[in-house]
């Protein structure tokens, strides 16, 4: 038997040692890098150049933790469609550690997430799927014997940013409804000091999670957000305002059961328990899954998974949203906030309030930006 | 050599977080136990609720074989009402189940259980001339050409030109247990990239009827997509087309690509076809209802129980033998330890006695797990393809049947192989190549409906909760992806009382039990399993992948303190 470091990477061994152990030879490296400069008409002296700069080309490293969560939302990243999965991982990040992709396993990966964050100290994007338990000392979420809210701390220590994607890193979602058995929270509960985007969702649409990173990437700087940090860019829109079955919602023309003649002409679906009006998501305009169809689209009212705490002010899903009145577009995020009544009009209420407040929130942004940190644009929507 | 405690967490390529402890004593494990380190509470959650509400709760179980909690929430629901669906309702559940099984499934074999097999660093010496006849000899599937090969290797080689593996840094590469020819290991690779865009494309088929994946919507009474052939915003003619294109590529992908490089790659491994057995026993409660979901000779996929690796005799599956144990869990039971329940008196009250992390081991506690132990009729049942292969095996199912012989035949392997690492995952893939070749006669049985003027979808009769009796009770069932899964509610006055979640994960990472029975994950890595070098536990991850695991699954009851649970007394 071998020892294993004669197979496995090892930490300061350089990338020419490795490979010319596996049987590829810098030789054949830098002759491929030579094929690529002919290709590019740069001629074949660029050979060595292009290997160069190949091998100290540095993609964003990011760390994925995943915490108290069903792994939907790394699920709907893999359904991305432009940038690919396979691009996003080949080309665009260096996805350094997420337990659903990883190769190695235990101590090995455990030993890559340590020296990526260290080797990328306050540059590397965090990526938190899941929510944190808090009672009893966060014993229902724990990975290589340490709780999450102690692996989420440590991450979040060395991070340049962190997106909360899906309803449970922000808020808890599922765990989190009522009666909360495990004390589920959100990052924002946990970390204070770094700027965080809330990717809402359950779970989020991928491309939407894909289209954040690729904005960080593109533009130095996270997108602007909104009072609950979901990215203007996809949540600036109700879904009621976007919807194409609003025209039936605008005529008072409603589907009044499951498939009867109304719903088979793609009426309004408020009547069903539609949470549409209440809800700001970019589901109408995206849609899901290369632009196939949406929750609506397919006939099923929206449950309003965009918005914090829906598990329990969207329920039950199939009963009427009260007070839902025809609002004049450009008005309404100051005025539906008081023109729905209560329960699941609250998420409503919340957007109308972050208009309201927008000058505190701007000044509450500023204080949440670490100065090394990157720029967070503010909302002047 | 000496004795050596390995800990291998987190066991990554899963869903959810779990733990492997071993000890393992010159090249072999003695003793392994496998323990779940996340506890989420959804079936507390769901009591008080509207149980038309409980598929969307209890489908966040899982986002990765995501759809099946939520049809097997409706069926409970159903049941429980007496509720009876369309036969659409049934034909699109079936669809999109199985297209669930057909995507899941190549994702498990291609981008979580591969890396075991397939070493991607040796993929970069192959010769991709050599790499692609080998593929044009496995299949027809046209992108195994040289000039495809080629440009995977040149992608691979940038990448890892950069110095950065991303998601490959520290995988067990050049371990000796690899034995795949750099060209096989190319060719994997090359179908490992294939897969990703292969998968988003198919199950675009739940986006058609539940508007999303992962996480489409479904409805206690059928379905919500109402079918109108003449109009833009329903199941129309071009909605049917789109469907009629995903299920031809699954079937494409699945014969051209997944089923030959499983056959092949498996000739490499032939010596796993003896390795990673353990549990004797396995359970199937059946899938894929063509008639009602009640009448159970219409299933496609038989139910039925194998005792002791006897394939002569298929013995009758009854859910009412299921009990849970706590013995070795986090929980505690009104009537003490000893007592098994079963889910319509399912009690769960977790009670940690683990060490406070951070902490360093389990194995030196009773109690190390947040999983149950369900049991049945006593004994540790097996749960997932292999179940369900063995028992249709054992039933007479000419489809399986055959298939399964064609494979063994290939392999110049006996049955017995199927008891192993190597079955599991062979089982895997010989119900994914069944499930892609029956879509195309669901979609055509639904047309067939269309066509004949019955466009039903959904019955509203007993949707009211005023047309619900007081107190109801019902079992769901799915046999799902990784096996036999059960949701039991008890409905009183309109509102959840009590909701029980018996899955897959359960059944096969159940820990220890009072008799010391211990469950399949542990029972396969304790039956003469070979770990080379305790430091790279390559060998651990190949069994403890073969079962698919899916941790979220653990979830349990939990009688939160201070929170009013509403009562119902079980008659």
């Amino acid at each position: 038997m071998m020892t294993p470091s004669a197979y496995a990477w090892t930490e300061g061994e350089t990338l020419a040692q490795h490979f010319e152990s596996r049987g590829v030879s810098r030789r054949d490296f830098v002759k491929f890098c030579s094929e690529i400069a002919v290709a590019l008409g740069l001629g074949i002296a660029a050979g060595p150049r292009i290997a160069r700069a190949l091998e100290s080309v540095k993609r964003p490293s990011v760390i994925w933790l995943q915490l108290q969560e069903c792994t939907g939302c790394v699920e709907s990243v893999l359904r991305t469609a432009d940038p690919t999965i396979g691009d996003l991982l080949l080309d665009l990040i260096s996805l350094d550690y997420n337990h659903t992709l990883m190769a190695g396993a235990g101590a090995a990966v455990e030993r890559a997430k340590q020296s990526a964050m260290a080797a990328n100290k306050g540059k590397y994007v965090l990526v938190v799927t899941g929510s944190i338990p808090t009672k009893e000392g966060g014993i229902y979420t724990v990975v290589g014997g340490r709780t999450a809210e102690d692996l989420v701390k440590e991450a979040a220590e060395g991070a340049a940013a962190i997106l909360a994607v899906g309803a449970c890193a922000h808020w808890g979602s599922v765990q989190a409804a009522r009666p909360n058995p495990t004390g589920a929270v959100g990052v924002r509960d946990i970390i204070k000091n770094r700027p965080i985007v809330n990717i809402a969702g359950c779970p989020p649409i991928g491309d939407v999670i894909t289209a954040t990173i690729v904005h960080y990437l593109t533009f130095g700087r996270l997108p602007a957000v909104d009072r609950e940090g979901r990215p203007l860019f996809a949540y600036r829109e109700r879904i009621h305002d976007q919807c194409s079955r609003r025209a039936h919602f605008d005529a008072g023309q409603f589907v009044e059961s499951f498939d009867d003649d109304s719903a088979r002409k793609g009426w309004c679906l408020y009547s069903v328990g539609c949470k549409g009006p209440a809800t700001f998501s970019p589901c109408p305009i995206f849609q899901w899954n290369t632009r196939t169809n949406w929750p609506i689209g397919a006939g099923h009212p929206c449950i309003g998974c965009t918005e914090p705490n829906f598990w329990d002010t969207m329920t039950p899903f199939y009963g009427r949203l009260p007070n839902v009145g025809g609002f004049p577009v450009e008005q309404r995020v100051d005025t539906i906030g008081a023109a729905l009544a209560i329960g699941a009009a609250a998420g409503v209420a919340a957007h109308a309030a972050a208009t309201v407040f927008t000058q505190i929130r701007r000044r509450k942004a500023t204080h949440q930006v670490p100065e090394t940190g990157p720029e967070t644009e503010n909302d002047d929507g | 050599m000496a004795r050596t405690r390995v800990v291998v967490d987190p066991i990554t390529r899963i869903e959810g977080h779990l733990r492997i402890e071993a000890q393992s004593e010159n090249g072999k494990i003695a003793k392994a136990w496998a323990s779940s380190t996340q506890f989420r509470g959804i079936e507390i959650i769901m009591q008080g609720r509207d149980p038309r509400d409980a598929w969307a709760f209890t489908q966040r179980i899982c986002g990765v074989c995501t759809a099946v909690h939520a049809v097997a929430s409706c069926r409970a629901v159903e049941d429980a009402l007496n509720i009876k669906i369309p036969a659409n309702a049934n034909t699109i559940r079936n669809l999109v189940t199985g297209m669930q099984f057909i995507q899941d499934h190549v994702i498990h074999f291609y981008h979580l259980h591969a890396l075991d097999w397939v070493d991607v660093v040796s993929a970069l010496s192959a010769d991709p001339a050599a790499a692609a006849k080998i593929g044009q000899s496995l299949s027809p599937w046209p992108n195994n050409g040289e000039a495809e090969l080629r440009a995977v290797q040149v992608r691979l080689k940038k990448f890892v030109g950069t110095g950065q593996l991303g998601i490959f840094t520290n995988g067990y590469w050049g371990h000796p247990a690899y034995k795949l020819p750099p060209e096989v290991n190319l060719l994997a690779v090359s179908h490992y990239l294939e897969a990703l865009d292969w998968q988003r494309d198919v199950i675009r088929l739940h986006t058609v009827f539940g508007g999303k994946n992962p996480h489409p919507n479904f409805l206690v009474g059928g379905m919500a997509s109402a079918i109108n052939l003449d109009h833009p915003a329903t199941i129309n003619a071009e909605r049917i087309t789109d469907l009629t294109g995903m299920i031809t590529r699954a079937r494409a992908f699945v014969e051209q690509v997944y089923w030959p490089d499983l056959v092949a790659i498996a000739g490499f491994y032939k010596e796993w076809g003896a390795i990673g057995g353990g549990t004797p026993n396995f359970l199937a409660c059946g899938e894929f209802p063509e008639g009602d979901v009640r009448d159970l000779d219409t299933l496609y996929f038989p139910r039925g129980i194998i005792l002791d690796k006897d394939l002569t005799r298929v013995h009758e599956y009854d859910p009412q033998k299921i009990r849970e144990y706590i013995h070795s869990s986090w929980y505690e039971y009104e009537k003490g330890d000893a007592v098994g329940l079963h889910p319509y008196e399912g009690e769960t009250s977790p009670k940690y006695t683990g060490p406070k992390p951070p902490w360093t081991y389990l194995q030196d506690e009773t109690k190390y797990t947040w999983m149950k132990s369900p049991r049945y009729d006593g004994r540790a049942m097996q749960v997932g393809p292999l179940a369900r292969m063995l028992v249709a095996f054992a039933s007479g199912h000419r489809d399986v049947r055959e298939l399964v012989l064609e494979a063994l035949g290939k392999l110049k392997v006996g049955p017995e192989v199927l008891f192993s690492t190597l079955g599991r995952t062979a089982a895997r893939g010989i119900e994914t190549v069944l499930l892609a070749r029956k879509m195309e006669q669901w979609l055509s049985e639904l047309n067939g409906r269309i066509r004949d003027g019955d466009p039903a979808t959904f019955t509203k009769e007993k949707w009211e909760p005023k047309s619900w009796p007081a107190k109801a009770e019902g079992y769901g069932y799915l046999d799902a992806p990784r096996g036999a899964l059960g949701h039991w509610v008890q409905i009183a006055d309109g509102k959840i009382a009590r909701y029980q979640c018996v899955v897959p994960s359960t059944w096969n990472c159940s820990p220890r039990d009072a008799q010391g029975q211990a469950g399949p994950y542990e029972a396969s890595l304790a039956d003469n399993h070979p770990l080379v070098d305790p430091e790279r536990p390559l060998e651990i991850l190949r069994t403890i992948h073969s079962f698919d695991p899916c941790m979220a699954c653990g979830v349990h009851v939990l009688d939160a303190e201070g929170r009013e649970v509403v009562e119902v007394k079980v008659q």
